[in-house]
């Protein structure tokens, strides 16, 4: 298969509501969730995209719908050439995405490293436990809601909480010089006060 | 009055040693490797099942070190970011500032000329023979072999010597810059790299002498932790682990990035698999790192080694900030609101020591990044442990751990 293939019109003619995505390097394609399985292996066995070079996910924030895209970066080991595919999460409270496991077993650590910070489940994952944050961590920390000094969290275990007398990890220069909020960013009125307000004396701490 | 002790009953600690002939059965044992072992290369902890000194399940935890990066990055400019991907593979900082620093070149459209590509490609190879010391070095303690550690070591202080007098600093060097690098090489510091390089060569030679055909070495790398080449592409691995799996395949060669199309050099790939491939492998890439060091040092362009058109990049200098309005102005909307991105993605892997470090930018315009994504080789690499590991001993792990070569700076972010 040459290296000039068209994989977007490709996709598009199996898959109707495929549609180009903007990109400014390799080639891109929007597909809907539902498809995004069966558009891979596609791409896999047919224009052999054989690595499942990343995957990852984009939180366009709480203003937007759809606010969570799911992004694959396919590499051909023959061919040497990408492919971006995107597919937007249906839900923006409880986003979910089908697994990609079954085609590259990579998938199962880049899966949870998503679920661990972006709070997307993923249909079909059989171990599906965080990988970065520690176990019972509560909050998901990509999401643009999450503050950059972070949030304060219950400690996970017992002893050290009857040794320490704490019951929870204290946040990080919250409230400190240095300390940006996430998502709206003016840095020329970054420095040097502290940008982190997401709770103070003025405001309560989120619950 | 004498403290009274009661023995527990001899039969009954016997009969559970002693189960009865012919149904010999062990208990399984669970043991937690790590997270600061030797043998662990960083903070990593493996939760192995063991069945006498076989493992049978084998759970990898990571995230003690865990910085977050990547929500960093979302909350400073793009030129503030490049020392923090110094500290993702901490032992080759100047290929991850060199793959930093080109993904966002793709975004902003910056062409940087070829004094800056030889440059950049000059300290890539330092890097990489730099790295490849470490992790020959430390896979040597990991098998016992300490000779070769102190080896490696010593020439790896060469490196950091020539680091310094390039970039002022020996460990987080914090060199590339968007759109060029920081300053231009010094006097006379060309030919002491070419000097280095004809002292190296001999010094490998003698270092990989003493594994190479080692009977101890041979017997605990031979055969052991083997990767087949579907597994390798299936779990993403990438870099020399993938090349020691028989698969050909090199960014610097299948994908050139920074003029590397101009260089002649071999891709080595292994025939197994296994862990004594990966260390023929990693020897034979600081080889081919000389050669490509030796021909960019033929051919050492001269003009400028930052873009042209990066004015909106640089600060500009400090005569120009101090007399003029124009740059006066031009400095102070660079330091606070950071180089003023396009709206777009891109997508940019390069082959570093460890693999393919990639970096996915998602801007929406303005000075600040919206996600940036970092593929980390060493993630990857490590995921197919639970696989590798189940049916070997307790020491075939540690053999494993270091034929991989990871760097949890970069696995945790």
């Amino acid at each position: 298969m040459s290296a000039t293939v068209d994989v977007t019109s490709a996709l598009q003619a199996r898959f109707p509501q495929a549609a180009p995505r903007a990109s400014l390097d390799h080639e891109a394609v929007n597909v809907p969730m539902g498809d995004v399985i069966a558009a891979l292996q596609y791409l896999r066995d047919e224009f052999a995209f054989d690595v499942l070079t990343d995957l990852t996910a984009v939180d366009w924030s709480e203003a937007m719908a759809p606010r969570f895209t799911m992004v694959y970066h396919l590499f051909s080991s023959t061919r040497h050439v990408y492919v971006r595919i995107a597919a937007d999460c249906a839900s923006d409270t409880a986003p979910s995405a089908p697994t990609a496991i079954g085609l590259w077993a990579g998938a199962n650590w880049l899966e949870r490293e998503v679920f661990d910070m972006f709070g997307i489940t993923f249909d079909g994952h059989p171990d599906q436990r965080r990988i970065l944050m520690w176990d019972g961590y509560p909050h998901h920390p990509l999401r643009k809601d999450f503050p950059l000094a972070g949030i304060e969290a219950p400690l996970p275990d017992a002893e050290i909480v009857a040794e320490t007398g704490m019951a929870a990890n204290p946040v990080p220069l919250a409230g400190g010089p240095f300390v940006a909020h996430s998502g709206q960013i003016n840095m020329a009125e970054a420095e040097p006060r502290a940008k982190d307000e997401s709770w103070n004396e003025r405001r309560p701490k989120p619950e | 009055m004498a403290q009274e002790f009661t023995f527990p009953e001899a039969g009954a600690r016997t009969a559970a040693a002693h189960p009865p002939e012919g149904e010999f059965q062990t208990e399984k044992m669970s043991l937690s490797m790590g997270p600061s072992h030797p043998s662990t290369h960083g903070v990593l902890r493996l939760q192995l099942e063991l069945d006498g000194e076989t493992v049978t399940k084998c759970d990898p935890v990571i995230g003690y070190l865990h910085r977050g990066d990547e929500k960093i990055a979302e909350n400073m400019t793009y030129n503030q970011f490049v020392p923090y991907t110094d500290r993702l593979d901490y032992l080759a900082p100047l290929a991850n500032n060199m793959a930093y620093a080109i993904a966002v070149e793709k975004l902003a459209k910056l062409e940087v000329p070829a004094r800056c590509h030889a440059i950049r490609v000059l300290t890539a190879e330092m890097a990489r023979i730099s790295s490849h010391l470490l992790g020959l070095g430390a896979f040597g303690i990991d098998v016992g072999a300490w000779t070769v550690f102190l080896y490696s070591f010593q020439e790896r202080e060469k490196l950091y010597t020539l680091f310094e007098e390039l970039t002022g600093a020996r460990f987080t060097t914090s060199y590339s810059r968007i759109g060029g690098v920081a300053r231009d090489v010094p006097e006379g510091w060309l030919g002491r790299v070419g000097a280095f390089c004809d002292q190296f060569l001999p010094i490998l030679e003698e270092t990989m002498q003493l594994l190479t055909r080692n009977k101890i070495f041979m017997d605990r790398t031979v055969d052991i932790g083997v990767i087949s080449k579907a597994d390798a592409l299936a779990y993403g691995i990438t870099g020399p682990n993938l090349r020691g799996s028989g698969v050909p395949l090199d960014l610097r060669k299948d994908k050139p990035y920074s003029g590397y199309e101009q260089y002649e050099f071999d891709v080595p790939v292994g025939a197994t698999g296994d862990c004594y491939d990966r260390y023929l492998v990693r020897g034979e890439e600081m080889r081919q790192s000389v050669r490509i060091i030796r021909q960019v040092l033929a051919k050492f362009p001269d003009g400028p080694w930052y873009a042209t058109d990066a004015k909106k990049i640089f600060v500009p200098p400090k005569s120009k900030v101090l007399t003029s309005m124009e740059e006066l102005i031009q400095n102070f909307m660079l330091v606070t609101e950071g180089p003023q991105m396009p709206a777009g993605e891109v997508y940019f892997e390069a082959e570093n020591p460890k693999g393919a470090l990639g970096f996915y930018v998602v801007s929406r315009g303005g000075g600040v990044p919206w996600r940036l994504k970092i593929r980390a080789p060493s993630f990857c690499n490590l995921s197919i442990l639970p696989k590798l590991c189940v049916g070997t001993m307790v020491s075939d792990v540690v053999s494993i751990l270091g034929s991989l070569d990871f760097v949890m700076g970069e696995c945790d972010r």
